[in-house]
């Protein structure tokens, strides 16, 4: 039997953008068009002025470690605890839920504040999580 | 809405608490309603407006055979039950019933009847919160709490106090269940379950169900039990991505739904006699503390680690034990709104003398809504 698979998603027209983004190695984000507000998830209109007048660009993919808690039990599919649940935030505002690789997964090793990058991992041929690791230098 | 037009005139919880494995989730419901109806004396055909949550009003009315002129169905999570007391009271000021029955039931330890959580892969939270590991509520709740704790200076013995007060609070509830004292050690060397909070930091899960019913104040005071008043109340929800809340050092739904409340009541915090804050995890009493108004964020862990909410302290907090101690079906708020009740009768199991105002306040769907309800015996 195959091992249980972590949970995937699945790209709405709102957010397909997001997605194609991730699978070309980009972080997208988006940009009201009228009042210059940053925001995530992705949705076509502007959550702080309403309008409808928005842009898709690339973030840095740049941020630092907003909170996070380490998981043991239960665990989520896929997953092999102790695993840390992140919330990145990007240097252009939003925050978005990761995971941070590359980085013993510890109270000792994850501090709150500490520098972070994106990097890019592969479900299949169709989805790209963002992932994040410390940032080099 | 008007202070003390509406009144808790029946309310009860399910006649087992804890593990039922004899009963289905919609029968725990019913058994709620019909422990309440007795409390205030009706009969089911006494009833012209219904509230639940999780199980539709459609599915527990036939169940209960009753045919309502009034339905409210909010479901925001732990809290609805808040969410109803207010609707509630807002239907029965403007005409459109006169007999509120709300009721809440979950088949949360034995799950018989319950269906399971589900996240859909193409919502917000399965595209951008599921593949990243989240998985129930212990792995979600506590996302924020250390940001919160660097912002505000919280120490982990500090966190752990909560569950060490809330036991001495159990103690003295026949009903909690668990009684056992504990210490701060205990806490901080009880299997960790999602880093910062350990297990006797994060609520039991249970079997049970409560229901309540309202009717006007004039009303009430032709019913047998002494009448508990809604002198005021607040609401509102936020998000249901806990990595989206606007920030982690606070929740919004808490600042909109307490001083909402609170205003409505006409009250200060010096006025507080009694406090419910819901309690999910060891962390939500401080975020409450702090969004309400009674002290600086900064000031909550010290506040109850120094003993200001345990028997005998300046305000008693979460005198059932709570969801740590007492008990946590899943969505914890009518458990409550019940205890909340209790004291403003004067027969709690740990009563607070003389107690004339009790804050009762609620969290649904990890930080996503909020509801406050405060209640008063004195009109």
């Amino acid at each position: 039997m195959a091992e249980p698979a972590r949970a995937k998603p699945k790209p709405t027209p709102e957010t397909q953008h997001f997605w194609d983004g991730t699978k070309a190695g980009e972080l997208r984000l988006q940009r009201c068009d009228a009042c210059a507000n940053i925001y995530f998830p992705p949705r076509p209109f502007c959550p702080s002025c309403a309008s409808r007048k928005v842009s898709v660009f690339k973030a840095s993919g740049k941020g630092k470690l907003y909170s996070y808690v380490i998981n043991h039990r239960p665990a989520a599919p896929g997953f092999t605890p102790p695993y840390a649940i992140a919330v990145v935030e990007l240097d252009e505002g939003p925050r978005m839920m990761s995971n941070i690789i590359d980085c013993p997964q510890t109270p000792e090793a994850l501090e709150l504040d500490m520098p972070l990058e994106v990097a890019f991992e592969a479900l299949d041929d169709k989805i790209t999580l963002p992932l994040f690791r410390p940032a080099k230098g | 809405m008007r202070r003390n037009q509406v009144a808790v005139v029946g309310a009860a919880e399910t006649t087992e608490l804890g593990v039922i494995p004899n009963m289905s989730q919609i029968q725990l419901h019913a058994d709620a309603a019909l422990n309440a109806i007795a409390d205030a004396g009706l009969k089911l055909s006494d009833i012209d407006g219904f509230a639940t949550a999780v199980e539709t009003p459609q599915q527990m009315a036939h169940y209960l055979g009753i045919t309502p002129t009034w339905v409210d169905g909010t479901s925001v999570g732990g809290c609805s039950f808040m969410l109803h007391v207010r609707h509630a009271a807002a239907a029965i000021e403007a005409g459109l019933c006169k007999t509120v029955l709300i009721t809440h039931a979950e088949s949360g330890k034995s799950m018989i009847g319950k269906q399971p959580r589900f996240t859909a892969p193409d919502s917000l939270n399965g595209q951008f919160e599921a593949p990243f590991g989240v998985y129930g509520p212990p792995s979600m709740f506590p996302i924020p709490v250390l940001r919160y704790m660097k912002t505000h200076g919280i120490t982990h013995e500090q966190l752990a106090m909560v569950a060490v007060v809330q036991r001495e609070w159990a103690a003295k509830n026949p009903r909690a269940t668990m009684k056992d004292p504990i210490t701060v050690a205990d806490v901080l060397n009880s299997r960790m379950i999602a880093y910062p909070f350990r297990l006797l930091q994060c609520c039991l899960v249970t079997d049970g169900g409560g229901a309540l019913i309202l009717t006007s104040a004039d009303r009430a005071k032709d019913f047998p039990r002494k009448p508990v008043y809604i002198l005021g109340t607040g609401e509102s929800v936020e998000t249901p991505m806990v990595s989206q809340m606007k920030t982690f050092d606070s929740s919004r739904a808490f600042k909109v739904a307490g001083p909402l409340a609170f205003k409505e009541a006409g009250i200060t915090h010096k006025d507080v006699d009694h406090l419910m804050i819901y309690d999910a995890f060891a962390h939500l009493p401080l975020y409450g503390l702090g969004d309400l108004g009674f002290m600086p964020h900064e000031e909550t862990g010290k506040f109850i680690a120094d003993g200001n909410t345990r028997p005998g302290g300046k305000l008693p907090l979460n005198t059932n034990g709570g969801g740590l101690s007492y008990m946590h079906s899943g969505m914890y708020g009518m458990y409550a709104l019940q205890e909340s009740v209790r004291q403003m009768r004067g027969i709690a199991p740990a009563q607070v003398p003389n107690a004339k105002i009790s804050v009762c306040h609620g969290v649904g769907g990890m930080f996503a809504a909020s509801g406050t309800i405060i209640f008063t015996n004195e009109r």
